[in-house]
């Protein structure tokens, strides 16, 4: 199969998230589909902008929905979860409310398209694009927690992605490729997001929970979808295992390596090395 | 002798976070299905019902000194259930920005300052440098030895770039500048 997307990144997956960017393009690559990086994006204000101004946090990632019109491309995939979730709203509100699609045009001199379609990696790759048995590596002995966390699914009036309290679009796509993912019910719980560098203990206490959680129903291993999920799960987990005098010792996969790793894609091509809690051994 | 009495079918305050976010508070019947799914509402002063009906009485001291919208994670449970469908963590993002405004003190003013950090941040980078980001909030919150341990783990694994890119910090700047006129205009024609 081939298709082209027009690729937002945002500003996570070229820092501290630039393992689901490096590991996000090696699948892509391997299934033969093309993304070209928007020129123009800036940062989407996630986490702070809606605190600050409406009209701000709609602004910024409608000036990134334009440049990617301006790719030529229809579709522009997304796969920070915060970003997705900025993208959407802004895109949502300008379609749904004439006061803020005026604002936006006048801050830009021009409309806000409203035929960029934003999608999710989950989207792309199951929308269609069927990758069951496209797997050659055995990956039996991974028991997988699928944490979907909160912005991919809600709210849900504007998001339109997946079922909202129990998701399953990724643990479908784990298993097609073989990985066996667990049932559990802290899949859309909060980790605190942003909270991490403010509100730490708030984090650590919410991501305890998860931890417990995936521990009691038998994962070995834990797949994000979200650049802040991933910071507090995996970065943050020898201190809430001191604080909570617990062990974990659970390594935390953006589900983008997890499906790399099942179609052949060396682990040092999909950045493993670069999380806090080691996965070696396992995979 | 006959006295004229009318009794408003809402608070002014009511009426603020309505012409600010859209939403009616009015509609909350206190189910409190958004505080029971809240996952903060253990460090909240009042859990986001007590929040929205305090907004329905006029409280608004009472509000603008709770800390319930500054530990609000914005994870929009709460929206997500409401069953009148009032989008509650838009309520809460509206009491800020409205306390904001007015000069209003923050309970929890480390939220409050990453905010203001993260906002002017990208007015002036365009896109985030988060290595700068962080230690410019480290200045504001003088927290400096806070996670000092975790960034140096992130800078020996590359995670964390040390050279900021300054592409679309002039496109930023322009949004920025218009956003701020637009705003300041809506609040005259609004007096």
């Amino acid at each position: 199969m081939t298709s082209t997307y027009a690729y937002y990144p945002g500003c996570s997956l070229h820092a501290t998230a630039m393992e689901y960017d490096i590991s996000f393009k090696a699948v892509c690559k391997k299934l033969g589909i093309e993304l070209k990086e928007i020129n123009d994006w800036i940062c989407c204000g996630a986490s702070s902008a809606h605190s600050y101004s409406k009209i701000l946090s709609t602004a910024l990632p409608a000036h990134s929905l334009i440049a990617a019109e301006e790719t030529g491309l229809k579709e522009v995939v997304v796969p920070c979860a915060a970003c997705f979730t900025r993208l959407k709203t802004a895109a949502h509100d300008v379609e749904n409310n004439p006061e803020i699609a005026a604002q936006m045009a006048e801050i830009f001199d021009r409309e806000v398209p409203k035929s960029v379609k934003i999608l999710h990696p989950l989207e792309i790759f199951t929308n269609g694009n069927d990758i069951t048995g496209t797997q050659v590596k055995d990956m039996s002995g991974l028991k997988v927690a699928c944490y979907y966390g909160c912005l991919l699914t809600r709210p849900p009036k504007v998001m339109q992605f997946d079922e909202c309290e129990y998701p399953m679009s990724m643990d479908n796509l784990l298993r097609s490729v073989g990985i066996e993912t667990l049932d559990w019910s802290f899949k859309t719980d909060c980790c605190g997001g942003s909270f991490s560098l403010t509100e730490t203990e708030v984090v650590r206490k919410l991501v305890h929970d998860i931890f417990e959680e995936a521990k009691a129903v038998g994962a070995n291993a834990i797949a994000v979808a979200c650049p802040l999920c991933h910071a507090n799960l995996d970065t943050r987990q020898t201190e809430i295992e001191k604080e909570y005098s617990a062990k974990y010792g659970i390594p935390i996969f953006y589900f983008t390596q997890l499906i790399g790793l099942a179609l052949g894609i060396p682990a040092g091509e999909l950045a493993i090395e670069k999380h806090f809690v080691s996965a070696e051994g396992m995979i | 002798m006959e006295t004229e009495l009318t009794i408003p079918a809402q608070s002014e305050f009511a009426d603020e976070i309505y012409n600010e976010c859209g939403e009616t508070v009015n509609l909350c019947y206190q189910c409190r299905k958004c505080s029971a799914g809240c996952p903060v509402s253990y460090a909240m002063d009042y859990p986001p019902a007590q929040l929205m009906h305090a907004i329905r009485l006029g409280l608004d001291d009472l509000v603008f000194n709770s800390k319930t919208m500054w530990m609000c994670a914005s994870c929009e449970t709460c929206s997500t259930r409401c069953p009148q469908e009032i989008d509650i963590a838009a309520v809460m993002d509206a009491v800020k920005i409205i306390g904001l405004r007015k000069g209003k003190r923050p309970a929890v003013p480390r939220v409050a300052i990453f905010d203001k950090v993260m906002v002017n941040h990208i007015k002036n980078f365009g896109r985030m440098f988060e290595l700068g980001m962080i230690m410019n909030l480290k200045l504001k919150t003088r927290e400096f030895m806070k996670d000092a341990e975790l960034g140096i783990t992130m800078l020996r694994k590359g995670k964390l770039k040390m050279i900021p890119s300054f592409k679309g910090a002039r496109t930023a700047k322009r949004i920025y500048s218009r956003v701020k006129k637009l705003e300041k205009r809506g609040r005259r024609e609004a007096v």
